[in-house]
């Protein structure tokens, strides 16, 4: 029952007297089944489900002896359902108390099993109570000992609407001309891009070819390793490559390029984080670098103030509008 | 058939003032003050019938009314019966006793002490001993699953409750609680607060027919219509999402042939309330359990009296004409009493 009013101990009752006082039958009471519920039982010995038919033909499960629409008997005909039936109400018991039948978090509900007119209730270890909801198909788990009990039925289990297949596949990849050229730079620490003669555009991270215009890259550039944050994203979901969650993961344009990069961005609250932001790589200790990305652990904020970055966006953040002033990398 | 009922009417109701622990009184301690509150209010000694509402369970001991009877000095020998039910029942049969015409008034109580135990899985013990009882279907679970079915709103819950609980601490029998707050579940959807409290009480009613109800009060709660129905017991047989015994007690009782300005519920649910409100084709400007309601006081097997009690009393006093009681027995409304309290006869 409600918890939240505590009784008054300041009232002690009569006068602080009180005493332990059983109500039971030692082994339980023994009661007679009738002939329709006894058969429902022995059924359920053998691990099968009957109703019983009414004249009207619907089929009551549990049976009963008379309908209770007409108060006429019932007819001697079982039938058997389920063992599979459809959830229709459903109760969440969070913290199962010594009474009920799992002591686990479960639901109550009414089960109407294929076959049956009326529902029957019973207990579904759903595990959470997320995975209830009308409509969920369930079937019965039987208990190991059947004896002729309501609670040979344990428990009905959701019926299963998903399984997992495992996945796994393994390749040697390469990086290719133009990105072992890349990572050659930043073992060395700097970065390369090429830069497209038609175009006159410079491509970070370095390629072969112009993807605007399909010419031969044919001249490297060494760029920055500072630049402008133009967009960023707050990560919830925690990345192997992330320091902690939440992370911000950037478009960081280098200065003297004009492509942004995808970086991580670090030693700042996410919060802080803005565009316009001026960051430089933070580089690993040079004996620790190796040819990849993980060189460069992330980007931080130079404290520089920030780019208005409105009047690069319909010039392309050309590079040249925006590195004028910049100071030079550790290249 | 309205015509040839004999006019009964309710002359007295007191109640205790409810408590949400034991305060050490034993049921026949509890009871021995409303008796005489009755008694006094109705200037009646003894009574042509006494009838009472109370459950063994509650107290764990056999015959737990017949203790009650020294309360009520039964010597020279009187005219008595029980339910084990709510004593609004025992209301009931004490009306049908007094349509006999040989006698004239009765005294209805019911009293109940659920600190004693734990009423919750006491109240398993009601239920079908085969297909039931055995899962160790507790009473707010079984109420749970009648909230699912019925789509209760929680905004609509928890109004309900804040509303219950405010009214109560305005009725000074009732218990005090706070405003309903907190997230957690009893049994989902059910909060904590979506129950009614754990309480012990006693409350007590007197009947009069006819010439000596105008007799003995200036203003009788006349008894225009009063019936009970009950549905099935298998709660898989039955709709839960809405009261067709309810609804039919109604319209035996003759609820709408006439506006109903107050309505006492026996919902001891938050949602039993919303269910209860569409059986009984009760209009947006009817009050509902301005008492408080279950939700503020439940003294188990007085509290369908006291909905009589407090539906009769704002006739008697005249605060309104026609008034409306509801009580119940059983696992989710399983049976309904809905009686319709006057102040004039038609």
């Amino acid at each position: 029952m409600p918890s939240e009013e505590p009784p008054s101990s300041d009232e002690p009752p009569s006068g602080g007297l009180s005493a332990t006082h059983v109500l039971e039958f030692p082994g339980g009471y023994t009661r007679t089944t009738g002939p329709v519920i006894g058969r429902f039982l022995t059924e359920l010995r053998d691990r099968r489900i009957v109703g019983v038919r009414t004249a009207g033909g619907d089929v009551l499960v549990p049976p009963l002896e008379y309908d209770p629409a007409t108060g006429e008997s019932v007819t001697g005909e079982y039938v058997e359902v389920g063992p599979a039936g459809t959830v229709q109400a459903w109760a969440w018991v969070g913290t199962p108390r010594k009474g009920h039948p799992l002591d686990r978090p479960f639901a109550w509900a009414t089960i109407k099993l294929d076959g049956a007119d009326t529902a029957l209730v019973h207990v579904v270890d759903a595990g959470n109570p997320k995975a209830m909801r009308p409509g969920l198909r369930v079937r019965p788990r039987w208990k190991a000992d059947p004896v002729g009990h309501i609670t040979d039925i344990e428990c009905f289990l959701p019926e299963v609407t998903r399984m997992v297949s495992p996945v796994r596949a393994e390749y040697r990849v390469t990086p290719g001309r133009a990105l072992t050229r890349f990572l050659e730079g930043v073992r060395d620490g700097v970065l390369i891009g090429g830069r497209c003669a038609a175009c006159d555009k410079v491509y970070v991270p370095y390629r072969l070819s112009c993807p605007s215009c399909g010419s031969v890259i044919e001249e490297e550039v060494q760029v920055a390793d500072t630049g402008t944050i133009t967009t960023f994203a707050i990560n919830n979901l925690p990345d192997p490559r992330a320091p902690q969650v939440p992370f911000v993961s950037a478009y960081v344009l280098l200065d003297r390029s004009d492509t942004p990069m995808i970086a991580l961005v670090g030693d700042v609250p996410a919060h802080e984080v803005r565009q316009g932001m001026r960051v430089r790589a933070v580089w690993v200790p040079p004996e620790e670098r190796t040819m990849a990305m993980t060189n460069i652990k992330w980007f931080a904020p130079t404290g520089e103030p920030d780019v208005d970055l409105s009047e690069h966006v319909s010039s392309g953040f050309e590079g040249s509008d925006l590195d004028g002033s910049q100071p030079e990398g550790e290249a | 058939m309205r015509e040839v009922m004999r006019e009964v009417a309710v002359v007295a109701f007191a109640q205790t003032v409810h408590t949400g622990h034991d305060t050490g009184l034993i049921e026949p301690e509890l009871l021995l003050p409303v008796i005489n509150e009755v008694r006094e209010q109705s200037g009646l000694r003894r009574f042509g019938f006494t009838c009472s509402g109370s459950c063994d369970y509650l107290a764990g001991a056999p015959f737990s009314f017949v203790s009650a009877l020294d309360v009520l000095g039964a010597w020279p020998p009187i005219s008595e019966s029980h339910v084990e039910m709510d004593a609004a029942f025992a209301l009931y049969e004490a009306w049908v006793r007094l349509q006999h015409g040989d006698v004239d008034s009765a005294l209805v109580y019911g009293f109940g002490k659920s600190s004693q135990g734990d009423l919750r899985e006491l109240m398993t013990l009601q239920l079908d001993p085969y297909y039931l009882a055995p899962l160790g279907l507790d009473q707010v679970s079984f109420a749970a699953l009648q909230a699912t079915a019925c789509g209760a709103d929680r905004a609509a819950l928890d109004e309900i409750v804040r509303r219950s609980r405010a009214d109560g601490r305005n009725n000074p029998y009732a218990l005090d609680l706070p405003d309903p707050s907190g997230d957690g579940f009893e049994v989902e959807p059910l909060k904590p607060y979506d129950v009614a409290p754990i309480t012990d009480g006693a409350a007590a009613v007197v009947l009069a027919a006819g010439d000596l109800a105008r007799e003995l009060v200036e203003r009788p709660a006349w008894i225009t219509g009063i019936a009970h129905r009950i549905e099935p017991h298998y709660l898989g047989i039955r709709d839960l999402a809405r009261s067709a015994s309810a609804a039919d007690a109604a319209r035996a009782a003759g609820v709408g042939k006439g506006p109903v300005e107050v309505a006492e519920l026996h919902a001891q649910f938050s949602h039993e309330e919303l269910i209860l409100r569409e059986a009984l084709g009760l209009a947006e400007d009817t009050v509902v359990n301005p008492s408080g309601g279950p939700l503020a006081a439940n003294p188990v097997m007085a509290t369908g009296l006291i909905r009589v009690g407090e539906a009769a009393r704002r006739v008697l006093d005249g605060s309104a004409g026609r008034a409306v009681a509801h009580a119940t027995s059983g696992p989710c409304l399983q049976h309904n009493l809905v009686a319709v309290l006057e102040g004039s006869t038609p």
